[in-house]
């Protein structure tokens, strides 16, 4: 078992004729993701990295019966690449694209309302199965598979945790990227709830930076509902504080949003927080000997 | 991105948003002439440079002559100013804005921000307007006022009118107020802003309801539709080597210590930040590559680097995912020839191509010392530069 996505996941690429689309879609068909297609407007009844390429969204899902679309459009056209695989009615959009305007994620955000499909990211590296099903721009072979889960909102850091734990032989169920952005899809409680009701997962990696209250948000639900040991990181601790202009981002954000009010949040929901990102695998491995876990998860 | 007051007012008055009258000036001689344009007997001159608390700092002053006008400006102008937003180096006086004085009947507080809680952009308000509104959020967050935006209808009629209202506008001014919010929303879409600033929002003894200040920040990923806003920003508010790094698409901040970091991610670049410091060392930038990163984007992002004469040492951790091992090795390589680095470099490489990454560094014959881990990587930085 796993979350979001298996090894049956049919999966098509928004932007495959693009340079980077293509690298990566040809590194997630070498995993072995079931790459089924791709989007590229004006392109269709061409083929790309050896699948068929389609004008829409719709004509993909129509021929291929992908369920999900990972999509690595270009900024100023990313927002419309999400919005089209919404009315496509897919169960899961996963946007890499980075430098998207944050008022178009606000509208994006809106439509996409009562709507079907789950949106990961954007700015994110991906969602990874290890060994069955690989959608994004991660390196594969820092995964293995096991029963550790790992939502991250940073994407460089989750491949220096995932690879932590498979070096320390802590295999991973799915490791998911919600991305940096201020405005995105799928929140760390949305992934806490799935590797809480995955019957695989026994323990969870979850790693934020500073801004915003996720973290804090995150910690009050764990404390409430997690029935499983939550093993903590907070990039930015000694980042200097931001040269600004206003007031309002502070007034918003409540006095929340710095390292120490999130170790402090994640700490009172009993999160143990690694000091440093070095020691995020050694961190889980303790908690894990503590709770009687870590034979379960030893997986080589 | 920023932008000054004065151009703020101006954008808003495109807008037909009210604010007090007045003119940019660059020398004393300007300022004069910009206040004999005003119809006023008081004049009020104010440094415009990018960051608040520049009137507790002495940066704005009254002027009841064109005499007065003229001795102010040459007093600030040239001028640092130290305020809490400016860090302790302060900021240069290069331009001022000289107004029409306001008779104010009260002060209040405006804003607009994109809240990652609701994923809308929110309305702020408060009948204490002035400086020191993150107190007033501290100390009596009930005379925060706030309205969420749906982004389908806009700021609607009845939340600009309930925000007047909630702030304690007097009531035959609301209509005024409310006009003034719907004005503020639409400037904030059409010009993809982040945050506007209004502190204060002012009453006036003749019944006008206007911007006395105005802060505006831009999100950098809405700027490539908006040639008029790039067009106010101001280099010399800005950190020369942070200006180099954005031509290249890198994002540079300068910090005050002596080991240059280059990373990609943000995140991993806080947490290697996080790591030396952890170890005793003491960054001397952050620096994120960012995921589409050329040999050309890496050697530029060397350059800057060393152009810092703080730096004694540079540490690359790469953990490529989007970004290639190979490339980056590429990168490294023809940097330390074109710059011949002169510092000890430390460099830590993990991810896509990364095994055909490492063979290039082998092979170079450049002395680069190689690490395992972060951790291993940091370690080795803060004992080379000692």
């Amino acid at each position: 078992m796993s979350i979001y996505i298996n090894k049956d996941t049919k999966v098509i690429v928004q932007g495959i004729t693009g340079s980077t689309a293509l690298f990566h879609t040809e590194q997630m068909l070498e995993y072995g993701t079931k790459i089924v297609g791709g989007v590229t407007p004006g392109k269709g009844g061409t083929e790309a990295a050896g699948v068929p390429v389609f004008n829409t969204v719709e004509e993909a899902v129509k021929a291929t019966g992908a369920t999900v679309s990972v999509i690595y459009v270009p900024a100023p056209f990313a927002a419309d690449a999400i919005l089209e695989a919404t009315d496509a009615g897919l169960d899961m959009a996963i946007c890499i694209t980075e430098h998207i305007p944050v008022l178009d994620m606000v509208k994006v955000k809106r439509y996409m309302e009562g709507k079907n499909t789950r949106l990961i990211g954007p700015n994110c590296p991906g969602v990874i199965t290890a060994d069955e099903c690989k959608i994004g721009i991660m390196p594969g072979y820092i995964h293995t598979k096991g029963h550790v889960g790992v939502v991250s909102r940073s994407g460089t850091l989750t491949y220096e945790a995932t690879h932590q734990l498979s070096e320390a032989g802590i295999g991973q169920t799915t490791a998911v990227g919600i991305g940096g952005d201020p405005v995105n899809g799928t929140n760390f409680i949305d992934v806490l709830k799935e590797f809480n009701e995955d019957p695989e997962t026994y323990a969870v990696v979850m790693i934020g930076e500073i801004g915003g209250t996720a973290e804090e948000e995150a910690a009050e639900w764990v404390k409430a509902n997690m029935t499983k040991p939550v093993v903590g990181f907070i990039g930015g601790q000694t980042a200097p504080p931001g040269k600004r202009m206003g007031h309002a981002g502070a007034i918003i954000s409540g006095g929340k949003g710095t390292a120490a009010e999130k170790i402090k949040a994640l700490n009172a929901a009993g999160i143990q927080v690694a000091d440093t990102p070095s020691v995020i695998g050694e961190t889980l491995i303790k908690v894990l000997k503590e709770e009687g876990l870590y034979d379960k998860c030893k997986t080589h | 991105m920023n932008i000054h007051e004065y151009q703020s007012k101006q954008l808003l008055r495109d807008y037909g948003v009210a604010v007090s009258m007045g003119h940019v000036a660059f020398t004393p001689e300007e300022a004069v002439e910009a206040a004999k344009k005003l119809s006023t007997d008081v004049y009020v001159v104010k440094a415009q440079i990018h960051a608040g608390g520049r009137g507790k700092a002495g940066g704005v002053k009254i002027a009841k002559s064109l005499d007065e006008v003229k001795g102010y400006a040459e007093e600030l102008l040239g001028k640092v100013l130290v305020t809490p937003q400016t860090g302790p180096e302060g900021k240069e006086v290069q331009r001022l804005l000289v107004e029409e004085g306001s008779n104010i009947e009260k002060e209040y507080y405006i804003s607009l921000i994109v809240d990652r809680a609701t994923d809308s952009v929110v309305l702020m308000g408060s009948e204490e307007g002035g400086m020191d509104i993150e107190e007033v959020a501290e100390a009596t967050p009930e005379k925060i006022f706030k309205e969420v935006i749906d982004p389908v209808v806009g700021l609607t009629g009845f939340q600009a009118r309930r925000m007047a209202f909630n702030m304690n506008i007097p009531t035959h001014l609301v209509n005024k107020a409310a006009k003034f919010m719907l004005g503020l929303y639409d400037v904030f879409i059409d010009k993809d802003a982040s945050i506007v600033e209004i502190n204060p929002l002012v009453v006036t003894k003749e019944d006008e309801v206007m911007a006395l200040d105005a802060k505006f920040n831009f999100d950098e990923n809405g700027l490539f539709r908006h040639k008029d806003i790039q067009e106010l920003r101001d280099l010399t508010e800005e950190d020369e080597k942070e200006i180099e790094a954005s031509k290249y698409d890198l994002s540079y901040i300068s910090l005050d210590g002596n080991i240059g970091c280059m990373v990609n991610g943000a995140g991993l670049a806080m947490a290697t930040m996080d790591t030396i410091n952890y170890y005793g060392g003491s960054p001397a930038n952050f620096l994120d590559v960012g995921g589409g990163a050329t040999a050309e984007k890496v050697t530029e992002a060397f350059k800057i680097i060393l152009s810092d004469e703080n730096v004694k040492g540079i540490f690359v951790n790469i953990f490529g995912g989007i970004m290639k091992c190979d490339v980056i090795a590429e990168g490294v390589i023809a940097a330390v020839k074109e710059v011949q680095l002169q510092v000890p470099l430390v460099v830590r490489l993990e991810g896509t191509n990364v095994d055909r990454g490492k063979q290039l560094l082998n092979e170079s014959g450049l002395a680069i010392t190689p690490a395992d881990t972060m951790a291993d990587g940091a370690q080795k930085i803060v004992e080379l530069v000692g």
